[in-house]
């Protein structure tokens, strides 16, 4: 297989699919994020929608639930005027004994233009772009542990907008950033980006074992990890982890590294304290800290649709431009 | 082929706007300027006549109708409107208008921020070559040009017009 970074660009280094933020220039993530920033301005307007896709067909294709993401995903194709069509696969064909390409191909014989993808395997995304017909664009909406690179940049889009820029900023994940895409993604965007310092802080059974190879120091206490932080981001604790014995219990998890006020004391006073979501009150993060000054939380879901319009239009325009190119 | 004098145009420019705000007796006109041209003569205008409030800044990457052929362009800047632009009389201004395309798309952008109480269209030069029927009504220089001449509109400071 061709390296990712390749597969989503095209000759003259536009985007055409975004499926990982590794490997990706500093100029291009800027670029998303500038673009993402004039999407809040029509957001803000009486009417949301520019006619930038009109006539556009856009599929999100999940074979892994995830109501959230696939909603703003949603919503970004809508305000940009193209169709949208939901396909849970998870319930659907798949389970008949369709496979994978015999899927997109149908898909493809509507007259799709773009599919937004999330699937439980690493790849997948990758290996459907480079599948699926020229001109059709893939964006990834998580695959596996390897990438989520659309939460990745909106965590991009909260930090810039809130501290000016992520140049110097040093910023601390905390949680399971094993079994994580979004941390994965993040870490390669911040140190990208020019981030100071991109810590992990977690157990040692949820840290992978070659997390200073991706660009990352590992801590394994809150009170050293925290200290000084401009940017706290908290993960999700996925509860399945409980049952294969990474992880002790929920409570004692929240007594470790669960993000309260007296904790959030250790990084900088105008740090701030972000979280993915759907977060679990009282096991990662307290609710005085969810809902307090310094949580930019529900920022990021509104900056999610903004960053999603922005990387959807860029493939769009990328798979164009390389398609009257030939 | 030689080029007007740009002060003389906006001396120009400065006098019909007066009389078009007479004429119509429009009292606080939103200045608009489309990027990123069209600002540089909003500024100007907007200082001549001593305009209280910020002027409008259209970005029109969003609304281009040859998306399709183009692409989105890399820089895009987002616009800058008022609050609300709901009954005002909105001055629209770009550098040169050709084919007509980027005003059809900057009505459209403007059309989704509100209901405007109306628009009349400020051009710096029209160099002819229309595809729509669109047209200034005030416009500081009528230019013909030469089969694939581009005339550009440089700035802010100085601005100068240059033919290539």
């Amino acid at each position: 297989m061709t390296h990712p970074s390749q597969v989503q660009l095209t000759a003259d280094g536009r985007l055409k699919h975004f499926l990982t933020t590794e490997g990706l220039s500093r100029e291009l993530l800027t670029e998303i994020l500038d673009t993402a920033d004039s999407f809040i301005s029509t957001q803000e307007r009486a009417v949301k929608k520019v006619p930038l896709l009109r006539g556009k067909t856009v599929v999100n294709l999940f074979f892994e639930n995830s109501t959230r993401t696939r909603s703003t995903f949603e919503l970004a194709a809508k305000r940009l005027s193209a169709d949208i069509l939901n396909l849970d696969i998870a319930r659907s064909a798949t389970s008949k004994g369709e496979t994978l390409m015999d899927t997109l191909w149908n898909l493809e014989a509507m007259y799709s233009d773009m599919f937004v993808v999330r699937h439980a395997d690493s790849g997948a995304a990758h290996f459907i772009a480079e599948q699926v017909t020229p001109g059709v664009a893939i964006i990834n909406a998580g695959d596996g542990r390897h990438a989520h690179p659309t939460q990745a940049m909106l965590d991009m889009l909260t930090i810039r907008r809130h501290k000016q820029q992520i140049e110097g900023q040093v910023v601390a994940i905390v949680g399971d950033i094993l079994h994580s895409r979004v941390a994965r993604s993040q870490i390669h965007a911040l140190n990208t980006l020019g981030a100071a310092e991109v810590r992990v802080i977690g157990p040692a059974t949820l840290l992978p074992r070659d997390i200073e190879a991706l660009g990352a120091k590992a801590y394994y206490r809150m009170e050293d990890g925290l200290k000084d932080c401009d940017v706290v981001i908290m993960l999700r604790l996925q509860k399945e982890r409980m049952q294969n014995a990474l992880l002790p219990s929920e409570s004692e998890f929240f007594k470790l590294y669960g993000l309260t006020e007296q904790k959030l004391a250790l990084a900088k006073p105008d740090a701030i304290v972000m979280h993915p979501g759907p977060i679990n009150r009282g096991v990662e993060i307290e609710s005085a800290v969810a809902d307090g000054e310094q949580s930019v939380i529900l920022n990021q879901v509104s900056y999610g649709i903004a960053v999603r319009m922005a990387v959807m239009a860029m493939a769009m325009s990328g798979q164009q431009t390389e398609e009257n190119a030939q | 082929m030689s080029l007007p004098d740009i002060d003389q145009l906006l001396d120009s420019l400065e006098q019909q706007l007066r009389e078009h705000l007479n004429h119509h007796q429009i009292e606080q006109p939103l200045l608009v300027g489309i990027r990123t041209g069209g600002v540089w003569i909003a500024e100007q205008l907007q200082q001549r006549l001593q305009l209280e409030g910020e002027l409008g800044i259209l970005d029109i990457s969003f609304y281009r109708d040859d998306f399709t052929r183009h692409g989105l362009h890399p820089q895009v800047k987002g616009s800058e409107l008022p609050d609300s632009i709901e009954d005002r009389s909105i001055i629209l201004i770009d550098d040169v208008i050709k084919s007509g395309r980027t005003i059809r798309a900057a009505m459209n952008e403007l059309f989704d921020y509100g209901r405007p109480a109306r628009i009349s269209l400020l051009t710096l030069l029209d160099v002819g070559q229309r595809e729509l029927p669109i047209q200034p009504d005030i416009c500081g220089h009528r230019l013909s040009l030469n089969d694939g001449q581009i005339v550009k509109l440089s700035g802010p400071q100085p601005l100068t017009l240059s033919l290539s």
